[in-house]
């Protein structure tokens, strides 16, 4: 941004405190804030041009001095102005838009992921770490964060103004969309899509922590049991270790290392195994038949909640090896040995 | 008329002067004759009469739902009733007003006059779009009686599927039906446009109106049929449950914004263009010369609408589309503002060396360039990827829209009704009293959504029943706005309705305008014209206008 570091702070310092501009609180704050000027002063620039023109005419060109209209065909040269220089800088807002969206919607690999559940009218956030919020989001800032979202029933949409973030919440697909805290604090979160009778209600606050207090945070608030623990448990509950064992007499593909492999599917394609992937497998599973394999998985629709599924996603995520399903399976079948060591399972 | 005078009115003498006793409102008597009449211009008159009443009806819930937003508790009306107030509020506003406002009223009675034709192509089928509209907006009514509906005017599904109780079908069919009245006026004027223009109309000296008319109607007929069949799978997803929006049965619940956007981009179009043709009809007649650059302001009207149908997807960036197709659609956003831009300086430079007068019409007229250049220009911040992600959903965009509809459309409607009141009624309004109500409008309409858009970049989300008490100020200012607003809107209804008995005798042409229209009897006769005329200049030739009264002077003399 062409502005002076000490004039921007003063600026924004000023526009915060007159309550006309919201509180920057994250690493792309300053960016699109950078964009809103220019689109504002474009437009500032635009309107007066137009009210210059229109009172300038006016005044020059009343009929009081000027009785006799000149009759002008018009000008290409004009014409071919007014057309090009808008032209050129919506343009510009064109590019720089589309810079800061690709930033915002494609989130780093470092980031630490959470996952927020959204249902008529509350927000649902789980973290890796096990921990459980209703309309509460706790973060620690300096780290970026990156949301994945879904809805149990209609559309909803996450939005944090003052981070400058906003991610429509969709019945049936994950959405992503990520952020970095700068300022511990809490701040507005809104749901911002209409979703029925309490769409005003769907609220709540994230709360930006220090790393240190974010620490203490985790520790205070775990249920004792991690995502990927959950997970594991509803996998065993579900049955899915019955079939999805590395055996030879396997029913069904080994699931270890799956996450983010490409997976040959039985109809020739290869399938990249992301999150949305692993979902859509678990309730439609008759749509994706893996090579190999005879399409004899049951679907779990209606069976495992929205919350369920993110906790065998999670789950599925994090496991590399079948030592743990082979594990809960020898505690049901007695008469298998378990393996000695972890690393001698077959995949 | 001395030549330092500042207005261009000429009216008759009213001592001696009548109201033509042959016109086409004296033609016939009864209500029955109004009832099954296939002139354009009484059909004209009942579109005016009918959206009006909805236009009212809709300004009433806006007056709710900014009285309960006067405070930041859900304090006067329950979350279900506030919901019902902004869906009755953008279902009539939208298809109701909006929609039919400029091209079934002032449209359906200029178009044939203006191309030098007795009436439009298809008189049954215009009447019988007046009964269309009439039958959707009294399901709308009746959905409205039996308890309302709370979708949101964009039914976004599965919440209007498979989660709300109101009356979805019936509103759903009340649009379905209006948007054939809608098709079947498109489809005349295009017709009507292409096989009935007088001999020497050629497709260049059509006055703009026309055209801007003509790039809507094929928006029109283009665009509903996709709205249609849109509703009509919400219908049926309710009733019967086909599943295409359901993403438990394999549907897509995006495919419902895919196919919804399709027409309700286009749609905005449909209502801004005829506005457009009014302000250009205006500026052209109160600076006494021809529209600068008429071939530019004729064809960005039909850029618009061409380009205008490959945007929709702008309305879903944030919705999880594929990032690449998002570069796509706001690239050709940014590729359709551009045609508006040329618009506002061609209109901008028509003023130059002119010789200016500043009747209401003109200054409504002003209203529109200056708030219609604001409402395109933020439009420019949501089409611009990364700056949408923050303003889309919030006040920010209810501000743009409204600039775009209100403060543009409306202000060019009344402009044009203004501008056309003298001919449609025979009699002129008052024009103190309305160009007071011509500013009052205006500074109610900045004072209600200005505050909006700062609202908006502070997070504000739209269709919030209760709202953080730190962003009260602004929605107070907004509500104070409002209130304005609506004094502006009553004083029209009602110098108007003074007029019909007590104005001042027009006579033909009081603006000394150039328009065909102006040629002929106020209010004109049944057929308009005794002998269909010949076109031998261009549109707004004022010499041409000019010589022609010194020839009527001489032959008179």
């Amino acid at each position: 941004m062409g502005i002076s570091e000490v004039l921007w702070q003063y600026l924004v310092k000023w526009l915060n405190n007159s309550a006309l501009f919201p509180r920057e609180a994250s690493t792309i704050a300053p960016y699109m804030d950078a964009l809103y000027l220019f689109l504002i002063a474009i437009t500032v620039v635009g309107v007066l041009l137009v009210l210059l023109l229109i009172c300038g005419f006016s005044l020059r060109y009343r009929r009081a001095l000027h009785p006799v209209a000149e009759q002008i065909e018009g000008s290409t040269l004009l014409e071919a102005t007014w057309t090009i220089i808008p032209l050129g800088i919506f343009l510009v807002a064109f590019v720089w838009g589309a810079l800061l969206y690709f930033r915002i919607y494609t989130p780093p690999v470092n980031s630490m992921n959470v996952y927020v559940v959204g249902k008529q009218w509350m927000w649902k956030a789980e973290h890796p770490g096990g921990q459980h919020e209703i309309n509460e989001l706790h973060i620690p800032v300096g780290r970026p964060i990156q949301l994945t979202l879904i809805s149990q029933d209609v559309f909803h949409s996450y939005s944090l103004p003052e981070f400058r973030v906003k991610r429509e919440v969709i019945p049936g697909r994950y959405t992503t969309v990520w952020f970095q805290a700068t300022t511990p604090g809490t701040y507005h979160l809104f749901c911002t899509q209409y979703c029925g009778t309490d769409h005003s209600r769907m609220v709540g606050e994230v709360t930006a922590l220090s790393p240190e207090d974010y620490k203490k945070w985790t520790e205070q608030s775990t249920s004792g049991m991690s995502l990927a623990q959950n997970g594991e448990r509803i996998f065993a509950s579900m049955g899915c270790n019955a079939c999805h064992t590395a055996s030879a007499s396997n029913r069904a593909p080994s699931l270890a290392g799956l996450y983010g492999s490409k997976v040959p599917m039985a109809n020739g394609s290869l399938q990249l195994a992301d999150e949305a992937f692993i979902r859509d497998v678990i309730l439609n599973p008759s749509q994706h038949v893996a090579a190999g394999y005879a399409p004899i998985m049951p679907t779990y629709k209606g069976q495992i909640s929205e919350d369920g599924l993110i906790a065998l996603v999670e789950y599925l995520k994090q496991l590399n090896t079948n030592y743990r399903v082979q594990q809960t399976q020898t505690t049901s079948v007695s008469d298998q040995a378990a393996p000695t060591t972890p690393g001698m399972v077959k995949p | 008329m001395s030549a330092t005078s500042t207005t261009i009115v000429n009216l008759p003498d009213q001592t001696t002067a009548v109201i033509p006793k042959k016109n086409y409102i004296s033609a016939e008597h009864g209500l029955l004759s109004w009832l099954l009449t296939g002139d354009h211009k009484r059909i004209a008159m009942l579109y005016l009469i009918s959206i009006t009443f909805f236009f009212f009806i809709g300004g009433a819930f806006a007056g709710l739902v900014r009285l309960e937003l006067l405070t930041p508790q859900p304090d006067l009306v329950a979350s279900d009733t506030y919901n019902k107030f902004f869906t009755m509020h953008g279902v009539i506003m939208v298809f109701l007003f909006l929609v039919p406002s400029v091209p079934a009223t002032l449209g359906n009675f200029l178009i044939p006059i203006m191309l030098g034709a007795r009436d439009l192509a298809f008189p049954k089928i215009n009447l019988l779009s007046w009964y269309l509209y009439l039958a959707g907006g009294t399901l709308t009514l009746g959905a409205l009686v039996l308890g309302g509906v709370d979708t949101g005017w964009t039914f976004t599904t599965p919440l209007s599927t498979h989660y709300l109780n109101t009356h979805v079908v019936t509103t759903a069919a009340a649009i379905f039906v209006a948007g054939f009245s809608s098709i079947f006026t498109g489809l005349n004027f295009i017709v009507t446009i292409h096989r009935m223009r007088c001999p020497g109309m050629t497709w260049f000296r059509m006055p703009l109106f026309v055209w801007s008319h003509y790039a809507a109607s094929i928006l029109m007929v283009l665009g509903t049929p996709v709205l249609a069949i849109a509703l009509t799978l919400v219908g049926l997803e309710r009733l019967v449950g086909i599943g295409v929006f359901d993403p438990s049965k394999g549907g897509d619940p995006l495919l419902f914004q895919h196919l919804f956007w399709f027409y309700s981009h286009p749609a905005v179009y449909i209502m801004i263009l005829p506005g457009m043709g009014v302000i250009s009809e205006v500026i052209s007649t109160f600076s006494r010369k021809r529209v600068f650059g008429y071939t530019a302001v004729a064809f960005s009207s039909v850029a618009i609408a061409l380009f205008g149908f490959f945007v929709w997807e702008h309305h879903m960036f944030i919705m999880g589309v594929s990032n690449y197709s998002a570069l796509v659609f706001s690239l050709l956003t940014m590729l359709v503002a551009v045609p508006s831009a040329i618009k506002i300086f061609n209109w901008a430079f028509t003023l130059q060396k002119g010789s200016i007068t500043f009747e209401t019409p003109m200054l409504y007229a002003f209203g529109f360039m200056g708030l219609f250049t604001i409402g395109g220009l933020t439009g420019v911040f949501l089409g611009s990827l990364g700056m949408d992600i923050q303003l889309t959903e919030t006040y920010f965009i209810v501000a743009h829209f409204h600039f775009v509809m209100v403060g543009g459309m409306l202000m060019a409607f009344l402009a044009g009704v203004h501008f056309w009141w003298p001919k449609m009624t025979g009699r002129m309004y008052p024009e103190s009293l309305s160009k007071l109500a011509a500013v009052v409008t205006f500074i109610g309409f900045n004072l209600t959504f200005l505050p909006q858009f700062i609202l908006g970049y502070l997070g504000m989300p739209r269709r919030y029943h209760a709202y953080p008490p730190e962003y009260q100020v602004l929605n107070v200012l907004s509500t104070a706005g409002a209130t304005v607003l609506g004094v502006g809107y009553l004083l029209p209804i009602l110098y108007l309705a003074w007029s019909l008995k007590y104005g001042p005798i027009a006579g033909n042409n009081p603006w000394q305008a150039t328009g065909l229209e102006w040629q002929i009897q106020s209010p004109p006769l049944t057929e308009n014209f005794t002998e269909i005329p010949v076109m031998d200049h261009e549109a707004y030739d004022y010499e041409w206008l000019e010589h022609k009264t010194q020839q009527e002077v001489t032959t008179v003399g």
